[in-house]
């Protein structure tokens, strides 16, 4: 063998076909073995991120995008009231109320959706445009209806079932949210709204949202603070401790999510009410009157102090992480080439440790921002957030394209904050461990 | 030296213990004079960086007086002391650019801006980094960080710099040419340098003086020539270059000399240096290239060939000599000796000056 090696270029366990190309041991060419062989690798790898990727998408994915989906569909009144839709597109809200051709096609219509009894449903949503039109579309039954003499024309007759039928507005409301698709939703959550006339602002005591969003981020930009100035020191701490210590500390620091969310709530609930522990002290003490007693619950400092405590830990870590892997070295090395203590660490020790204030400051702040127990239970009514606003419109008004369209522009929020954030502190600059 | 008068910076009976139980730092007294390259030498934990931290304030001596320039300075805090310092991981400032790094110090004492833009130019230019002063320290191979570490710490003119263990984490070649480079600088300047090593081929061809550590305690301090030549004990003997030991029992005093019986009975002569009278154990210390075979005739110890190792220029034979199975000759490649062979037997000699009888350790 050792000179079959010697006098040919080919070894004797080295097959190639009669192309040049080599051969693997089954005589099958080696790239295509390789390609073969990568490819079971490849699936193998597939296979073990697919239980998880199923779930994202079933779980996550999915409901982002109907949520999306959601906040622009409106196919229930083109869906409901087909032919008066069609009927009144010729329609112009201007000339007064409408002819005689769009009763019939309403009375058509309705006459189906009364029989389905899906009308109310219509109402219901039209509701939410202009109030008046639940009752409307309730008042016009199926009984009502087949009382109607089609010889007659009809418009006296629906004006003398409800004289609104006789005005221009139900129908203008009709028209102006027969689409398919609508942007109403959005301007609703944005205190705006879609009227015949186009986009206008809500009437002032009826703005909400513009408010309650900038309340989120006020809030939430609090708390985040709040957390870095009540972290900061701590995390400091932690990193500069022997080990022994720094893990007795760090259990203390990790409580918090040992108890369950609404225990640590409700604790605030007893510690800061005007009755409760807090109070008591300050009163004992002597520094607050018993008539001046505090009131830190059911408002934005509820708010404020019950979200600090519960969302600390996610700013200690990274920032404690991030201080981990600072040598003690630059401290030292600053101070001898002649900084004070507060120079060495402004000047050296704070700059590297800015990704781990990124880091802890993004994720408090995203998860402030779409907190809702804690708000709902200790925030009052100054003190709700945007997010407690959605589930009263998911779970109580049913409105849930109003409150799809205010998750929509708090998704949106988000991103754009994120992406200020990267762009003035920069996203690699963030560091979780 | 008279280390109490004139010494620039003086250790005067300084002890450390981090944990209140065991001395890191015993007893230790040494004076440094201005201009002076000192070099504190010993193995790991022997307790060389908590010294040079004391002096540059980060701990503090548990008992004793640190002075500089005659001042205490166990109260003056780091930053008032005006020492430079050079960090085994250099400690260059990540988020800062090399100039910075060096406007740093003359920053924060408030100079001029063109005053800083002048000396950080000068400090770079005297270490060759003057291309280099917008770059991040990730951006420079070891060495050249090692360069702007050493005029970081120069760069604002301290009387003292205290560096510890430098070179450390550079391979072999660039060790060797920072150690001239920092040797020239040091000449340069006049600056007064402490310098921290466990290598003691660094300390031996840097150094004015060597302190010998061990144990928190200072074995030896002495300029490289005499560490080498004159150890003062065992440690120190084994420690500083390749030594040969044999164990003996004192059997007179004679002068300068003693008379020694070794394990196997017979007899020789070696220096006394640090070693006990009569009947009391002693180890002998002997350089390998003082060893040579005896002449006919001649006082020799016997001794077996264990091992032959060709070096070109010359020999290693390990032997096994009165019990010692490492005990190492160095034979000039001269033609007389090629005849030497593993297992053979021959008569060892020495001068009783090069034989130096230490502690028995
Ligand atoms: N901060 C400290 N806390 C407790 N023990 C320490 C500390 N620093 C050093 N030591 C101990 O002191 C001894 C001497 O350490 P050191 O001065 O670093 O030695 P060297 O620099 O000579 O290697 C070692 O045993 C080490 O474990
Ligand atoms: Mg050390």
């Amino acid at each position: 063998m050792a000179e079959a090696t010697a006098n040919g270029d080919i070894a004797p366990d080295e097959h190639r076909s009669a192309s040049g190309q080599l051969l693997a041991a089954d005589g099958t060419p080696l790239k295509k073995s390789i390609r073969r062989s990568e490819a079971r690798a490849r699936l193998r790898a597939f296979l073990l991120v697919a239980p998880l990727l199923i779930f994202v998408l079933l779980s996550f994915i999915a409901p982002i995008a109907d949520m999306l989906f959601r906040s622009v569909e409106n196919e229930i009144v083109a869906d409901t009231l087909p032919r008066t839709v069609e009927a009144l597109d010729a329609w112009d809200p201007q000339t007064g109320p409408p002819p005689e051709p769009v009763y019939r096609a309403f009375y058509d219509d309705m006459l189906e959706a009364t029989e389905l009894k899906i009308h109310t449903r219509l109402g219901s949503r039209l509701n939410y445009e202009e109030s008046g039109m639940s009752s409307l579309f309730r008042k016009t039954n199926e009984r009502r209806l087949e009382r109607f003499d089609l010889d007659q024309p009809l418009q006296p007759q629906f004006v003398d079932l409800d004289k609104d039928w006789g005005e221009v507005e139900p129908w203008a409301v009709i028209k102006t949210f027969a689409p398919r698709y609508t942007w109403g939703y959005f301007l609703q959550a944005a205190d705006m709204r879609l009227t015949p006339g186009g986009v206008e602002m809500a009437p002032e005591f009826e703005q909400i949202y513009l408010k309650l969003f900038w309340r989120t981020i006020l809030l939430s930009c609090t708390i985040t603070l709040s957390c870095l100035l009540l972290g900061y020191p701590v995390a400091w701490l932690l990193s500069n401790l022997p080990a022994r210590s720094a893990n007795l500390l760090m259990i203390l620091v990790l409580l918090p999510f040992w108890t369950s969310l609404l225990v640590r709530t409700s604790a605030w609930k007893v510690l800061l009410q005007e009755q409760g522990v807090i109070n008591d002290i300050l009163v004992y003490i002597g520094i607050v009157s018993d008539a001046g007693r505090l009131v830190m619950i059911n408002n934005q400092t509820g708010t404020i102090i019950a979200m600090t405590h519960i969302l600390l830990p996610f700013m200690v870590l990274p920032l404690y992480s991030v201080m981990k892997t600072i040598p003690p070295s630059y401290l030292r090395a600053a101070k001898s080439l002649g900084a004070t203590d507060w120079t060495a660490f402004w000047r050296v020790y704070f700059p590297q440790s800015v990704p781990g204030i990124g880091a802890g400051a993004i994720l408090v702040f995203i998860l402030a921002i779409g907190y809702y127990i804690t708000p709902e239970l200790v925030g009052g009514t100054d003190g709700t957030f945007i997010s407690n606003r959605i589930a009263f419109h998911i779970s109580t008004s049913l409105n849930w394209g109003l409150a799809a369209a205010l998750g929509s522009l708090l998704l949106i929020l988000v991103l754009g904050l994120y992406w200020l954030y990267d762009r003035i502190v920069g996203i690699d600059n963030v560091k979780l461990g | 030296m008279n280390a109490s008068n004139d010494a620039f910076v003086e250790f005067d009976r300084v002890q450390k213990s981090y944990d209140g139980e065991t001395l890191v730092v015993k007893d230790l007294n040494l004076g440094i004079g201005k201009g002076e390259f000192l070099t504190m030498l010993g193995p790991s934990g022997s307790g060389k960086t908590t010294c040079l931290m004391m002096l540059a304030g980060f701990e503090t001596a548990t008992h004793g007086d640190i002075r500089l320039d005659g001042r205490p300075i166990n109260s003056v805090p780091p930053h008032k002391r005006g020492i430079g310092m050079v960090f085994q991981n250099y400690a260059l400032f990540p988020h800062m650019t090399v100039a910075e790094n060096l406007a740093f110090p003359l920053q924060v004492r408030k100079m001029g801006k063109d005053e800083i833009e002048t000396r950080v130019k000068r400090a770079l230019d005297m270490v060759q980094m003057g291309d280099f002063g917008g770059r991040r320290p990730a951006q420079l191979s070891g060495g050249q960080q090692q360069r702007v570490a050493v005029a970081r710490a120069l760069v604002f003119d301290p009387e003292l710099v205290l560096m510890d263990e430098p070179l450390g984490a550079l391979d072999k070649q660039l060790r060797e040419q920072m150690q001239f480079e920092i040797k020239h600088i040091h000449e340069q300047l006049g600056v007064t340098v402490v310098y921290v090593t466990h290598d003691q081929s660094e300390a031996l061809t840097m150094s004015d003086r060597i302190a010998v550590f061990n144990d928190g305690r200072i074995q030896q301090l002495a300029p490289p020539p005499d560490l080498y030549e004159r150890p003062e004990n065992s440690f120190v003997a084994q420690f500083i270059g390749e030594n040969n030991t044999l164990d003996a029992t004192i059997a007179e005093r004679d002068g300068e000399f003693v008379k020694v019986e070794f394990v196997d009975g017979s007899t020789g002569q070696a220096l006394a240096v640090n070693c006990g009278g009569p009947g009391e154990k002693t180890r002998l210390s002997l350089r390998p290239e003082r060893v040579t075979f005896a002449q006919p005739g001649e006082w020799g110890v016997a001794g077996k060939v264990k091992e032959l190792i060709y070096l070109g220029d010359h020999i290693r034979v390990r032997m096994q000599v009165l019990g010692n199975n490492d005990f190492v000759v160095k034979v000039p490649n001269a033609s007389r000796h090629a005849t030497l062979s593993v297992g053979e037997t021959a008569s060892l000699s020495w001068v009783a000056e090069d034989c130096r009888a230490l502690d028995a350790a």
